[in-house]
């Protein structure tokens, strides 16, 4: 499979010199990396099978947003926009802010690349996940943004990676380094999209200095058709806040590693997500995080629905050290499956070793409820309609949760939508 | 309008109907009265087609068709509805939304145009109002958190939305204080024409005091022991059931 994925690494991107050494460094640990089977523990429920076929570094495609399908949130501030791995100036913008710094790596000053060497993979753990080092050994370019001491960032950061319905198997190698300094404040959407058959490794790290605060969504709305591989790495310094939310539609594959590491007193993250399958569609969301360090709290929320035949994972694991006393953990994970062939492995793992720490974790796994189904029939609401409305309601309350207004705009037509879509396949299927 | 004849049912395995006859004509209002588990609310999961309740005999016709061979929901368009003993929550899902997508579904399955938002809305405030909920169980998720009077008023205020040709309310009045009896004596009431029709199940005579029925009756053991006017009532109030228990049931 290495090798599969391989040619990629002799197309080479010019990068510049000052990431040469990394590139390499990524090179020779990915050449020696051996990859995931389902015999590792981690990969139990997730095979890579779907990566056996070639995928290309593709040509920069033309096409107005109109012709690339690009709907996105309008949120009124800066906008990157990478389609097929390539950045597109003709669909970004950049709006002036004092607070921030918005650069690719490829356009980086001297200070910026001196901050970008400094930080880049610093939290991400060392020959851990093999696709860190295939994303670094393919670091052409990638997203930097700094957000100044003290300031607070006027309006949101988009950066979007999408995928052009022209292209076949395009190979998108997804980098980003935020870097909120102490006391810094700003809100930052990542944003998947695009049609047809494509292959992203993703690979963001997000930074926190102390009593920084950072508004985070990662959307993963491409195509059934898409594989995505990849893992978000987060560092909180004393008192910084970190509020994280993830959407994922289904995919042919998706494998997502969250590693959020409290480093710092009085740190706090909050992570929700959705994970929303059908057909025969696979998401992986593997979810850890470290309490190093007394008084930090975390507040983690994952819902997800599957129907038809796909399947999830969900594996949460809070890992709370010795030091890390007077911590307080939440984390819950409910699943709703609208079908009876539909599946779901959901994990919840705590591991605490410290004494006077507040932790609780739930895992449920359900079929849509036939009473609540019944009486919204009773009330008229045709059977496919209330399976939508259900299912909207099961996840409704984290999307409400979200403060940035013009994201929560966006995402309810599309869910419902989705839903709408999912659930006309097999209505009769529904509650098993 | 609703012709019950010799209706069978059983959940689980179990017979609760027993050969149920039941004939309610257009206008009319009907109280049943009857024991715990003597198959009241069955009666009504039956009529609203619920799944798990198997029909093993009988027959039942509603406005002129076979109702057991249509869907629930068809029930509905037709114009059945259920006012639950137990109302159902449905977190995530507001009031106002839920309500909107039953009066849309209900009113194009007659062919009548949707009502625009701003006018559904105004009419939702207003059945609200007519229940005396305050406005915000509108926002509110679907009897979420709900007490079980503000369940019932809730089951009301989609009976007044809906504007059905038959109303089964189960039990609306148990677990009311006396202004809320009021509220769904005047509902009902106000609601009473010559086109449209009332099954109420309940426990106390007093209920029939405000909504005057045509006709009383009793349901022991899966079947209608006994019909009457008011004066049943009274006098099931007086005896009780062991009364009739005597003389009909052993
Ligand atoms: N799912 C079920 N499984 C087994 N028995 C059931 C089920 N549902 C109802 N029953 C039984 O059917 C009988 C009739 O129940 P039903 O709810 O119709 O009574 P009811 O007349 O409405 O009583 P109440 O006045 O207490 O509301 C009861 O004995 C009840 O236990
Ligand atoms: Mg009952």
């Amino acid at each position: 499979m290495a090798d599969l994925l391989t040619p990629q690494l002799n197309a080479e991107t010019p990068a510049p010199d000052w990431l040469q050494s990394r590139r390499l460094a990524g090179r020779a640990a990915w050449e020696s990396s051996e990859m995931p089977t389902r015999k590792t523990e981690a990969w139990k429920y997730t095979s890579l099978f779907a990566l056996q076929q070639p995928f290309m570094a593709a040509r920069e495609s033309a096409e107005s947003a109109e012709e690339l399908g690009l709907e996105l949130p309008q949120l009124a501030g800066s906008r990157l926009v990478f389609v097929n791995g390539f950045w597109r100036e003709d669909l970004s913008e950049i709006e002036p802010d004092a607070a921030i710094e918005l650069v690719r790596f490829s356009d980086a000053d001297q200070t910026q690349a001196a901050l970008i060497a400094q930080h880049l993979g610093s939290v991400v753990p060392g020959n851990k996940h093999p696709f860190s080092a295939l994303n670094d050994a393919v670091l052409a370019d990638g997203v930097f943004l700094r957000i100044l001491t003290g300031s607070k960032a006027a309006r949101p950061v988009q950066l979007v990676w999408h995928n052009s319905p022209q292209v076949d198997a395009a190979i998108n190698s997804q980098r980003l380094l935020v870097l909120a300094e102490q006391h810094s404040e700003a809100t930052v959407v990542e944003h998947f999209s695009g049609q047809g058959h494509s292959f992203t490794n993703g690979l963001p790290e997000l930074i926190l200095a102390a009593g920084a605060a950072l508004s985070h969504s990662r959307l993963h709305l491409e195509s059934a058709e898409a594989l995505h591989v990849g893992g978000l790495h987060a560092a909180l310094e004393r008192d910084a806040t970190l509020n994280s939310f993830h959407v994922a539609f289904g995919g042919k594959l998706k494998r997502i590693d969250i590693v959020i590491n409290h480093q710092g007193h009085g740190a706090h993250c909050q992570l929700d997500g959705m994970y929303l399958l059908r057909g025969q569609e696979h998401v992986d969301y593997h979810t850890c995080i470290e309490h190093a360090l007394p008084h930090c709290t975390t507040d983690e929320t994952f819902r997800g629905i599957v129907g038809d035949k796909a399947s999830a994972v969900f594996n949460g694991r809070i890992h709370i050290h010795p030091d890390a006393q007077k911590t307080r953990a939440e984390l819950s994970n409910k699943n709703l499956l609208t079908s009876a062939t539909a599946e779901v492995n959901t994990k919840p793992e705590l591991e605490i070793y410290a004494d006077d720490v507040q932790c609780a974790h739930g895992a449920t796994v359900a079929q849509l409820d036939e009473s609540m189904l019944h009486y919204l029939r009773t009330r008229g609401i045709p059977a496919d309609e209330a399976l939508v409305l259900l299912s909207y309601g099961f996840i409704n309350a984290l999307v409400e949760k979200q403060r940035l207004e013009s994201l929560r705009d966006y995402l309810k037509p599309r869910l419902a939508n989705y839903f709408g879509a999912a659930l006309a396949l097999d209505p009769d299927d529904a509650g098993g | 309008m609703l012709s019950i004849k010799d209706l069978h049912a059983e959940v689980e395995g179990k017979n609760i109907l027993k050969g149920l006859n039941l004939e309610i004509r257009e206008g009319e209002v009907h109280a049943i009265m009857g024991p715990n588990g003597s198959g009241k609310s069955t009666l009504g999961h039956v009529l609203s087609g619920r799944p798990g309740y198997e029909i093993t005999q009988g027959s039942v016709e509603f406005l002129g068709k076979d109702l057991l061979k249509l869907d629930t929901e068809e029930r509905a368009h037709l114009g059945l509805f259920l006012a639950f003993q137990y109302p159902v929550e449905i977190p995530g899902v507001s009031n106002m939304e839920f309500l909107k997508a039953s009066v849309d579904a209900v009113r194009e399955s007659q062919g009548a145009s949707a009502y625009d938002t701003v006018g559904f809305m105004r009419r939702a405030r207003e059945a609200c109002a007519a229940v005396d909920l305050d406005q915000a169980f509108l926002k509110r998720g679907v009897n979420e958190g709900f007490s079980g009077g503000e369940k019932k008023r809730n089951e009301l205020m989609q009976m007044m939305l809906l504007e059905p040709r038959l109303c089964i309310l189960d039990e609306t009045d148990s677990g009311l204080d006396i202004d809320a009896m009021q509220v769904v004596a005047s509902g009902v009431n106000a609601m009473r024409s010559e086109s449209r029709s009332f099954l109420l199940v309940t426990h106390y005579q007093r209920l029939l005091d405000y909504i005057e029925p045509d006709f009383v009756h009793v349901l022991a053991d899966g079947r209608i022991i006994r019909s009457g006017d008011t004066s049943l009532a009274l006098e099931l109030e007086a005896k009780g059931y062991s009364w009739l228990d005597d003389s009909e049931v052993a």
